[in-house]
């Protein structure tokens, strides 16, 4: 008699259940449609313009004004080879990569020096230094580019890689350090005094100990070095008159002033500026997150 | 007699660690000094002063630029475009950036690709995002074709061109380019706050948005105040950017501080009047700097039990 009853509501509420399991799937199914169309269509509008650049450099002009979605049809060549034939591209090419390379060595060998003492040693200063550092995290160049012209006049470093890459180094140093700092803390006093013991001195120390033990950080900070000084517009922009001496970003805003009815030739350059930054990037993405969110989250 | 040699050689010792810990800050410090403090003291000076950057430094006129700024319209105009980019990127680029961030903080398939393509235009240079924007926004652009094609061409108005609509053009770009840097800072935040907790408020009844409303965001409030931070800095520090696209027009309606000051200290050589106006813009900076800090960040520092 009893039973049936146990029964029935046995199965009654395994249905309750069921149905509430499937309201909730139903739930958690559209949540995550929502979702899937949001973030697909923010990934659309990211990708879009780069293949639209990348692809547009592909057409003529008249196919661009015409049709500019789709494939090109017929590709076209000639925009993309002429800009690599041209020689001025490759010498924009050329600055940019000296610059950057002289800015990312002299900020993160400077910056190591400096953060290592303020990490590991006691001496009067110490958190005044840190703080002065920090603070210039809140002025990029743009604050002081009047009177850094008129210093790198004074240098004798106008039109020179020079006078781009010592500046660049200066206005990165803040981050260099703030990344830097807690790293360099991490390593044990005990291995200092133990390379002190074996007759290593400060300097031995840190070039033979300190530095290869951070090799992670120190990736991170130069990644960061090099994404800042490739894409440094200002700087350039006052400081370079002579076209030999063009970084990239002075090329492509030229070019783009100069053909500026030539869409496609203007999107060809543009995207043979963008290709390395792109192929840096997919390569170094994890150094280049790991610092920016160790730089501001913690730091 | 041996105590003192000992005593003497730990003097030396410290004398030569301190000699060390001085040669290791030098280089950084007289390239810090040179290029950054020493430029910003010299902004200081040149801003009492009018001057082309070429002749002699000798016409002292006092603060006349400082008031010559805040009387000028066009230089007020620029103040208030950077302060309309400064409250549209709290109020829409931050939330948009978190929303994405709760969004990618869970695992499924393709979150990895995704996290790759949101944070691309972080390393695409300014000036390159300016260039292809213009391009697809201008006339005849993508844009208006694909908005032809989707059949709203009402939809489509040269927004850079207008002066009522152009620093939502703008700002639209800024957010391309940056909202992906902020979602990964915020992500790393979401990283950083232990799964039991939101499983905690789940088996509590709380719903998913009830979770995040009281349980992740105050948690994640270190992160979003420095995300909120240097979105502000940079907000105010815009240069590239509306350089390359509208150099400040159409008739100043996207001037902001740094592209006026580049104006009148490079394109009209009034370098010391362009040094008032950058002074003015780090005093703004370092005011606002030196207060988020004193009554906002500073919670962070003192209770911060929850993160580390």
């Amino acid at each position: 008699m009893a039973e049936p009853a146990t029964v029935r509501d046995g199965v009654a509420a395994v249905d309750r259940r069921a149905g509430r399991d499937a309201r909730a799937r139903i739930r958690r199914t559209a949540g995550s449609m929502v979702r899937t169309v949001v973030l697909l269509a923010v990934a659309g509008v990211i990708v879009i313009p780069v293949a639209y650049a990348v692809l547009g450099g592909f057409r003529d002009a008249p196919q661009l004004a015409a049709d500019p979605v789709g494939l090109p049809n017929p590709w076209v060549w000639s925009n993309y080879t002429d800009s690599l034939t041209s020689p001025s591209f490759w010498v924009q090419l050329r600055n940019s990569t000296l610059v950057a390379g002289i800015s990312t060595v002299v900020v993160v060998l400077f910056g190591a020096l400096a953060a290592s003492v303020i990490a590991r040693r006691e001496f009067p200063g110490r958190e005044l230094a840190y703080t002065v550092f920090t603070l210039g995290l809140l002025f990029p160049v743009t604050v002081a580019i009047l009177p850094l012209l008129i210093l790198v006049r004074d240098l004798g470093l106008l039109d020179n890689p020079l006078g781009l890459a010592l500046p660049e180094a200066a206005f990165g140093l803040p981050l260099t350090i703030i990344i830097l700092r807690p790293f360099f803390r991490s390593i044990p006093q005990e291995l200092e005094d133990a390379a002190s013991m074996d007759g290593c001195g400060p300097l031995g120390f840190f070039f033979r100990i300190l530095l290869p033990l951070s090799r992670p950080a120190l990736v991170t900070v130069g990644v960061l070095a090099i994404v800042s000084s490739w894409n440094q517009f200002l700087l350039p922009l006052v400081m370079v008159s002579s076209e030999s001496n063009w970084t990239l970003p002075l090329g492509v805003t030229n070019f783009s002033t100069q053909y500026t009815t030539d869409t496609a030739r203007i999107l060809a350059y543009t995207t043979l500026a963008l290709v390395p930054a792109l192929a840096f990037y997919v390569v170094a993405e994890r150094e280049l997150v790991g610092g920016l969110t160790a730089g501001s989250v913690k730091g | 007699m041996a105590t003192a040699i000992r005593s003497r050689s730990r003097t030396g010792r410290n004398l030569r660690a301190v000699g060390a810990a001085g040669a290791f800050m030098l280089p950084a410090l007289a390239l810090y000094a040179l290029f950054v403090l020493f430029p910003i003291i010299q902004a200081a000076r040149f801003s009492l002063f009018d001057w082309n950057g070429l002749e002699a430094l000798d016409q002292f006129i006092g603060l006349a630029n400082f008031e010559r700024a805040l009387a000028d319209p066009i230089f007020l105009g620029a103040v208030s475009h950077n302060a309309f980019i400064v409250i549209l990127s709290l109020t829409v680029q931050i939330p948009f950036a978190l929303g994405l961030a709760l969004m990618l903080n869970r695992r499924f398939r393709g979150r990895a690709i995704l996290r790759l393509i949101f944070f691309a235009p972080y390393v695409i240079a300014e000036v390159i995002t300016a260039i292809v924007w213009s391009l697809l926004l201008q006339p005849n652009g993508l844009t208006e074709h694909f908005l032809t094609a989707i059949g709203l061409e009402d939809a489509y108005h040269p927004w850079l061109a207008d002066p009522t609509t152009v620093l939502f053009a703008l700002f639209f770009v800024i957010t391309w380019k940056f909202f992906g840097f902020h979602m990964i800072l915020l992500l790393a935040g979401l990283q950083g706050i232990p799964r039991e907790v939101e499983e905690a408020a789940a088996i509590d009844g709380a719903s998913r948005w009830q979770g995040i409303r009281f349980v992740t965001l105050p948690l994640l409030g270190p992160t979003i105040r420095v995300s909120v931070f240097l979105s502000v800095i940079g907000s105010l520090q815009l240069f590239d950017l509306v350089w390359v696209t509208t150099r400040g027009g159409p008739v100043n309606a996207s001037n902001t501080m740094a592209v006026y000051m580049f104006d009148r200290g490079f394109v009209r050589f009034q370098f010391g009047y362009g040094s008032a106006v950058a002074v003015i813009l780090f005093l703004i900076c370092f005011v606002l700097a030196l207060a988020y800090q004193r009554w906002v960040l500073r919670r962070d520092t003192e209770g911060a039990t929850t993160y580390g």
